[in-house]
């Protein structure tokens, strides 16, 4: 091997990536604070926004792409989290960190602490997503959806009810302990993660189920168990991204987390298109940034009423219409730009790929 | 032929009978496999030659009977768990992955001998790698042997039908089972295709040193190289014995052409 012994060792390596990873986020995050535009706040805002997007769309694509098992029960893990973290940082952290004096020792417990409840947080929502899987994921399809739905509706009844978390009220006051670093950090590694798996037999699995079960059994594949961990993966980002949101928030109420939030990521993951890890990530920046984006049409058209969303909708269903597939079907970003590249190299698989594409090809189902 | 003893039979099914609801789809099946056997299932259609297949690998769970695969009871195993006891398949109507690769259908097949923590795909740990890299180097090898090292990259949905119907045996030998079950694995086939297959059948029994369960319409293909028959029809096992003796039993001619035409005077 070319590569020194030290970089070829896995953790010497990932360590790097990760501490480089997190240089090139702080900078980000120093630089961009102190942007000297006016208004720059409600953009970095969105920005963030964008992050948490990211994680729960990476993350509920796990489970819808990858494993295919239609779950609209993501809002439900992700209030999980959010109260889970919330509820740590709010009694216990917050208060523990607020002892200290303003200072470096502070700010180093202070963000410890903050990954502690997050990945607290997460395991919570990662339970949740065990328990909920394997009685239901028995269930396929459409069944899986409604008790999925079912679970997220639930959840939040439950919180709209804990007189401790706020109930209806809202749990007003969570730490601000959420910022540019931490949500872009989780969405590198959710990314990462993700990634890793779909190219690994754990993501084969995963994939081998989406395609078929009865022939993923025949090879071998424990079926229910990587419906299972799919869900326990995909439940726990969901679990951090609601902690990112609560504590960037500094507000959480239990209507933040209606069956609307969960279908916004669904959209997410379909816009995208189903299986594909940059699709998602596509997805979700052109969604969060849309409703935002399109806040400009009301000046332009000089109307009293606001026709973002009208907008908004129109605009999915037309994506939709146009690309069935979704953005990147299941492709990813790179594959589809090398595609584009290289067309002298285009081989007999993608003519018979055209073919298909236009479902013209011989079918054998037959 | 002399009964071997129970403890080297590789599949021993005994009085399998399995009813859904009131019918009886196959009755006090009887059926033994030692290693290295090539062994065919034949009979008209409808016989519940595939409901048998299902059965051997965990799909149906027999009414009655015992199915025991290298000696141990598979009662209440599920079919990955059969997989894992060295029971591969194929299915009548191709099964394969289709929106994955050529190269990534295989490495499934290879599941239970690369599986390893999610902890360990997602930190590439050493035991990721060298897992990987076996997966990848053998699953290739199975493609040179089904000439479809070329098309690894292609999706398996645009192979051609010949193609996918070899990629789904590459699959299958892919979990290193010892006892190999082809479901119609000529179906579809021309002639020329046909007598290739019958090659590489024997070709993987001798290399990999398999028994073959193999159902099939095709009586060139069956009789060419069976060493032993089982006949079913209506759920019943009629004829059982050496393609000589089935081509010559009139019990058999009689289930496929019916019955000789009496006149009554």
């Amino acid at each position: 091997m070319r590569r020194s012994s030290l970089l070829k060792s896995w953790w010497v390596r990932d360590l790097l990536g990760l501490l480089i990873g997190i240089g090139v986020l702080l900078g980000l995050s120093w630089v961009l604070q102190r942007v000297p535009i006016v208004g720059i706040a409600y953009y970095f805002r969105i920005v963030i926004l964008i992050g948490i997007n990211i994680i729960l769309a990476v993350s509920l694509n796990i489970i819808n792409g990858h494993a295919g098992q239609f779950s609209m029960g993501h809002a439900g893990f992700m209030a999980i989290g959010a109260y889970g973290s919330a509820y740590l940082t709010f009694f216990f952290f917050g208060p523990y960190v607020d002892k200290f004096p303003e200072g470096t020792q502070r700010f180093v417990l202070q963000n410890v602490l903050f990954l502690l409840a997050l990945i607290l947080g997460g395991l919570m929502a990662a339970v949740a997503g065990y328990l909920v899987g394997l009685p239901s994921l028995r269930l396929r399809g459409d069944y899986l959806a409604i008790v999925t739905l079912g679970f997220g509706e639930i959840i939040r009844v439950i919180l709209l009810n804990v007189e401790k978390l706020g109930a209806a009220r809202g749990l007003s006051g969570v730490p601000p302990w959420g910022n540019f670093f931490w949500v872009f950090l989780f969405a590198w590694i959710t990314i990462l993660v993700s990634m890793r798996l779909v190219n690994s037999s754990v993501g084969r699995a995963f994939l081998a189920v989406r395609e078929d079960e009865i022939a993923a059994e025949a090879m071998g594949v424990d079926t229910t168990r990587y419906k299972v961990r799919a869900f326990v993966i995909g439940s726990f980002f969901a679990g951090v991204a609601g902690g990112l949101f609560g504590h960037y928030m500094s507000y959480l109420n239990p209507a933040m987390f209606q069956f609307v939030k969960s279908f916004e990521v669904i959209a997410m993951v379909v816009l995208g298109g189903l299986g594909s890890i940059s699709g998602s990530v596509v997805a979700a920046i052109i969604l969060t940034f849309l409703p935002e984006g399109l806040r400009g049409v009301k000046g332009w058209l000089n109307t009293s009423a606001d026709p973002r969303m009208v907008l908004y909708s129109i605009m999915l269903i037309v994506l939709m219409l146009t690309r069935p597939q979704g953005l990147l079907g299941r492709k990813e970003l790179w594959e589809v730009l090398a595609r584009r590249k290289d067309t002298v190299q285009k081989d007999a698989r993608d003519e018979e790929e055209g073919k298909m594409d236009r479902g013209s090809g011989p079918s054998i189902d037959a | 032929m002399s009964q071997p003893d129970s403890s080297s039979l590789l599949l021993d099914a005994g009085h399998v009978t399995i009813r859904f609801g009131g019918l009886t789809a196959v009755s006090d099946f009887n059926l033994t496999i030692t290693p290295h056997e090539l062994v065919g299932l034949i009979g008209p259609n409808g016989a519940g030659k595939t409901t048998i297949f299902n059965m051997l690998t965990g799909v149906y769970k027999p009414t009655e009977g015992t199915i025991r695969v290298a000696g141990v009871d598979t009662k209440d195993f599920k079919p990955y768990q059969i997989t894992a006891l060295g029971v591969a398949r194929t299915f009548q109507n191709i099964r394969l992955f289709k929106d994955l690769t050529v190269l990534e259908n295989v490495k499934i097949g290879g599941h239970i001998h690369y599986a390893y923590s999610p902890t360990a795909a997602v930190l590439h740990t050493t035991s990721f790698r060298e897992a990987e890299e076996a997966a990848d180097v053998e699953a290739r090898e199975l493609l040179k042997i089904f000439n479809l090292e070329n098309r690894a990259g292609y999706y398996a949905k645009n192979l051609p039908y010949g193609d996918q119907r070899r990629l789904e045996i590459a699959r299958a030998l892919s979990a290193k089972p010892k006892l190999l079950l082809l479901d119609e694995p000529a179906a579809g086939l021309n002639t020329g295709e046909t007598i290739q297959l019958m090659d590489k059948i024997h070709e993987i029994r001798d290399r990999f040193g398999l028994a073959i369960l193999l159902i099939e319409h095709n009586m060139e293909l069956v009789m060419g190289i069976c060493e032993r028959i089982f006949v079913v029809s209506y759920g019943k096992t009629i004829a059982h014995g050496t393609p000589q003796q089935i081509q010559d039993d009139p019990v058999v001619i009689e289930a496929y052409l019916g019955e000789p035409a009496t006149v009554e005077r």
